[in-house]
């Protein structure tokens, strides 16, 4: 290779090396703002603030969604498979919600330790399978298998 | 004398006429691979238990986004050929990878958008994948308004080639996002070292549409990059002969 090319292409080298290394530094600084939301185990652990708008990501646990027989009201748990956390919520969940399905929800952590949420997403997994290849499988609604989220 | 097939690879004419004989096949390629796998996944492919047939969307939505990714280091790579070797061929490629790509990142947002309303509840969030995807879009935006931006052309390539070049680090932090942060964006389905997570009935024509998104890709490309060399070798005699014979 000529000497110049070979210089030329150093130059290309070091400057896409320079500058992954300047944005890994960055990202590495921000990773915990790079996250949507927070896991109930940071709710658990107090790093959580109360009354501040935050978001809450984990599996809803199987048989803790209570809805209000004269409203739109509906309670339920959300897990990590290390902790839990309650959240309220009075408007219309999304189709996809689903006990054992994973939700993102956006509100305030009231002092009380449980979530008053304006706003709730189902964040669906990445698994496609037809309808007959989903009921052989077993039952898929529980948070055991590590509780993806 | 090694890197003699290289040189010749960067000669404007050599391309143009080499690429002639493979446009008609790549076009025939793409229309066949694309119908056959819109049909099939539209179609036939059956629908998904919890999403119903919202799910579909994915046999345009991942191809794009694939390309998108891909498109980028495409247009990366022509731009350090094009910085080292100072070959005309590789800028005019890389000036046509950026319209396309933006395309393509554009086609994966909106369907993305389209898709997550009814999963989701929501069209837009701000998390890892989303926004590391429309920083994407802002870069070959970027490299796009760059290579105009200045009327003398070897300036222009150098400075978008620089730009493009600096754009790499986001690709693996696109495709790593899903799997390092918490979004509302779910992981990988297709893995290469791992069994993929969708039924083969669904994969089969979500595959079909990948390759002959591959294909429109590069049917694309090259048409636009011999549009290019036409217009920047307009004074050459192939050129005027190119010109006069397809008339």
């Amino acid at each position: 290779m000529h000497p110049v090319r070979k210089q030329r292409l150093i130059l290309v080298l070091v400057l896409v090396t320079l500058s992954s290394v300047a944005v890994g530094f960055v990202t590495y600084a921000m990773r915990e703002n790079m996250d949507y939301f927070y896991a109930p185990s940071a709710f658990a652990a107090g790093e959580v603030p109360f009354e501040k708008r935050i978001r809450a990501g984990g599996c809803v646990v199987p048989g803790s969604v209570q809805r209000a027989e004269d409203s739109l009201d509906v309670r339920f748990v959300i897990t990590d498979g290390e902790a839990e956390l309650a959240v309220v919520f009075d408007k219309i969940l999304p189709d996809l919600f689903a006990e054992g399905e994973a939700a993102v929800i956006s509100g305030r952590l009231m002092q009380d330790g449980t979530m008053r949420a304006d706003q709730v997403l189902a964040k669906h997994d990445e698994t496609y399978t037809p309808p007959e290849v989903a009921e052989s499988m077993v039952s898929h609604e529980s948070c055991a298998d590590g509780a993806k989220i | 004398m090694a890197w003699q097939w290289f040189h010749r690879l960067g000669s404007p004419r050599w391309f143009y006429q080499k690429t002639n004989v493979w446009l008609p096949w790549l076009a025939l390629a793409s229309v066949v691979l694309l119908s056959v796998g819109t049909v099939w996944g539209l179609g036939f492919a059956p629908e998904d238990a919890k999403q119903g047939n919202s799910y579909r969307i994915i046999f345009i939505h991942v191809p794009a986004a694939f390309l998108a990714l891909a498109g980028y280091y495409i247009m990366a790579i022509s731009g350090a050929i094009g910085l080292i070797w100072k070959m005309k061929l590789s800028f005019a490629v890389m000036r046509a990878a950026a319209p396309i790509g933006a395309v393509l990142t554009f086609i994966s947002l909106f369907t993305g958008a389209v898709w997550g309303k009814p999963t989701w509840g929501t069209y837009w969030v701000w998390d890892a994948r989303i926004t590391s995807m429309l920083i994407l879009l802002f870069l070959y935006i970027g490299v796009m308004a760059l290579s105009q931006a200045v009327s003398r052309e070897q300036v222009a390539d150098k400075a978008s080639a620089l730009l493009a070049l600096v754009g790499t680090v986001n690709i693996p932090i696109i495709y790593k996002s899903v799997d390092w942060w918490f979004t509302l964006h779910q992981p990988a389905t297709i893995r290469l070292t791992e069994s993929s997570s969708i039924d083969p009935s669904m994969f089969y024509p979500l595959l079909t549409m990948i390759i002959g998104f591959y294909c429109m890709y590069a049917w694309t490309l090259l048409t636009h990059t011999r549009a290019l060399l036409l217009r920047r070798e307009v004074r050459t005699q192939w050129a005027q002969q190119e010109l006069a014979g397809g008339k």
